[in-house]
């Protein structure tokens, strides 16, 4: 796989500057400021409850911030219209957490449901090709008339994923795409973010805790600490570190 | 002592702000509602789905509450009629009772319990796995796709399934009759068919509206804002039961005022 594969661009999709976000009390966001360079797979990581999906949820405009400024495809998603940035929501694939299928449809429905809303030209067959080509690079063509929850963890994450991919966006942002697989799984869906890249040259946010998973896909890392990016650089540069906290995540 | 007082007025006073924040948002739902419903496209496939779903599953509950509504009326009202030697307008006053008041409230208290519960916990079980925000992620507006369909769905259908609980109702009454005398069907429905006018039908239909609107309403508000957490999907069915059985009783209080108004 193409290791190493460091940008030296300064060519961002996205820019986030400052961004805070509490809940009540609880100041979860005090200050984040990164960019995704296209073509870049930027991997966060972060302790549990350290903030990392608010943050990507704030990117897509899921969560109101309270201030900060976020820049997808150089347009701020804050000042923007619902219109627009439906637009610009449509360029992103987010893979949630937990898959978040929908539990009422079928896995062809799942997929098809966004399709078919974004592209109303497009006909009965038409759908039916794009929705067994992304199943199928996703490895699930048998899976197709499975309703959700007949589906395994793994099985749901890929197909989430499969339902991310079918708009073909140009940033995906994963969150935690391998967390409770197996690691042969694990590595299978790896290899796949790096596959995806390559082939429609889309750029990446990853959260994860799966290290194996990390190394093989990050061109970059961040770390997330107490409501700001603690550190940032490669695997191998933040695996030697001098600080003890950041080497821990690579034990 | 004079402590513990000012503590409960302070409790009383944040429940009393709860309350009216509550009903402020619920409001703004509630117009929200009719700003999406006007403004294309519409998701006229959904509707019908869900039209099928709380219109047509509603059914075999509410023939069997109609049916018993008609015949316990009957026969619950038959030894007072019968007492002042009135017992021939048996058909009338259980058409009549039927039609105005008992299908109306009766069917649309079950619709609450089955249909708002129904619509809080799926749109609240969507919330909490993140289905919505899904929804939202692909620009796919799913206020329209989810709430107004359900909405739109309820208010057309409890009406219908009022209509045909009055009728299952009267069938209800006729056996309730046969009981105990026999009554020749004809002469039943004809005198059902004497006793009521269309002002007795008009306000009743009215109001069903309203229930119907405001059972979808209540279910998709307490759904579509549910907390995090799976506990709150049993707390988002439960309380648009309880909130959407209240309204029901309310609008009915003040349908019964607006019709003496005017009628
Ligand atoms: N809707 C919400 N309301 C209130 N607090 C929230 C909400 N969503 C998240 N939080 C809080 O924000 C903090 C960060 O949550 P977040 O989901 O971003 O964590 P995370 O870094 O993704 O953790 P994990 O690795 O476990 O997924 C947590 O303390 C959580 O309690
Ligand atoms: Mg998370």
């Amino acid at each position: 796989m193409e290791k190493n594969y460091t940008l030296q661009n300064s060519n961002p999709v996205i820019e986030i500057k400052d961004l805070h976000k509490s809940f009540g009390t609880n100041e979860v966001l005090k200050g984040v400021t990164f960019n995704l360079n296209k073509g870049e797979n930027l991997v966060v990581l972060g302790k549990s409850g350290s903030g990392k999906s608010i943050t990507i949820k704030c990117i897509v405009g899921l969560i109101k911030i309270d201030s900060g400024i976020i820049t997808v495809f150089n347009q701020e998603i804050n000042s923007l219209e619902i219109d627009e940035l439906n637009k610009i929501r449509t360029r992103i694939g987010f893979l949630f957490q937990n898959a978040a299928l929908y539990d009422s449809m079928s896995v062809r429905e799942n997929l098809s449901f966004t399709l078919r809303r974004h592209d109303t030209t497009l006909s009965g067959d038409a759908i039916n090709e794009h929705v067994l080509e992304v199943l199928e690079s996703v490895g699930l063509k048998e899976a197709i008339d499975k309703m959700p929850s007949e589906l395994s963890g793994g099985m749901r994450k890929r197909i989430g994923l499969a339902r991310t991919l079918i708009l073909k966006p140009e940033i995906i942002l994963y969150d935690e795409p391998t967390t409770g697989l197996d690691t042969i799984t694990s590595r299978e869906i790896s290899e796949l973010i790096l596959e995806l890249r390559q082939k429609n040259k889309t750029s990446s946010i990853i959260i994860t805790h799966d290290m194996p998973c990390a190394r093989l896909t990050s061109d970059r890392i961040v770390i997330l600490k107490e409501g700001v990016i603690h550190v940032e650089g490669t695997y191998d540069e933040l695996e030697k570190s001098e600080d003890e906290w950041v080497r821990s995540f690579f034990i | 002592m004079n402590q513990t007082l000012t503590i409960q007025k302070e409790r009383l006073g944040t429940y009393l702000n709860q309350s009216f924040i509550e009903v402020g948002r619920a409001t703004e739902f509630a117009i929200r509602f009719f700003k999406e419903a006007i403004r294309p496209p519409y998701e006229f496939k959904e509707l019908l789905k869900q039209c099928y779903l709380i219109g047509y599953k509603s059914l075999p509950l509410v023939t069997i509450t109609g049916f018993i509504m008609g015949l316990v009326l009957t026969l619950q009202s038959r030894p007072t009629l019968a007492e002042f030697g009135a017992e021939s307008w048996l058909p009338s006053m259980v058409a009549l009772s039927l039609i105005r008041e008992i299908a109306p409230v009766i069917t649309a208290l079950i619709c609450a319990g089955k249909v708002a519960s129904g619509i809080g916990a799926e749109l609240g079980s969507m919330k909490v796995t993140e289905q919505i925000d899904a929804m939202e992620v692909s620009a796919i507006n799913p206020f329209k796709y989810l709430v107004v369909t359900r909405i739109m769905a309820t208010t057309l259908m409890i009406p219908l399934l009022v209509i045909y609980a009055d009728g299952i109702g009267i069938v209800g009454g006729y056996m309730g009759i046969n009981i105990h005398g026999d009554v020749n069907v004809v002469r039943y429905l004809s005198q059902v068919i004497e006793s009521i006018t269309f002002l007795d039908i008009f306000p009743a239909t009215i109001k069903t509206f309203f229930f119907g609107y405001f059972i979808g309403m209540i279910g998709c508000y307490k759904g579509y804002n549910a907390e995090n957490g799976t506990e709150s999907v049993g707390k988002a069915a439960n309380s648009a039961v309880v909130t959407a059985s209240l309204t029901i009783f309310i609008i009915d209080m003040i349908a019964v005022q607006v019709t003496d108004l005017f009628f």
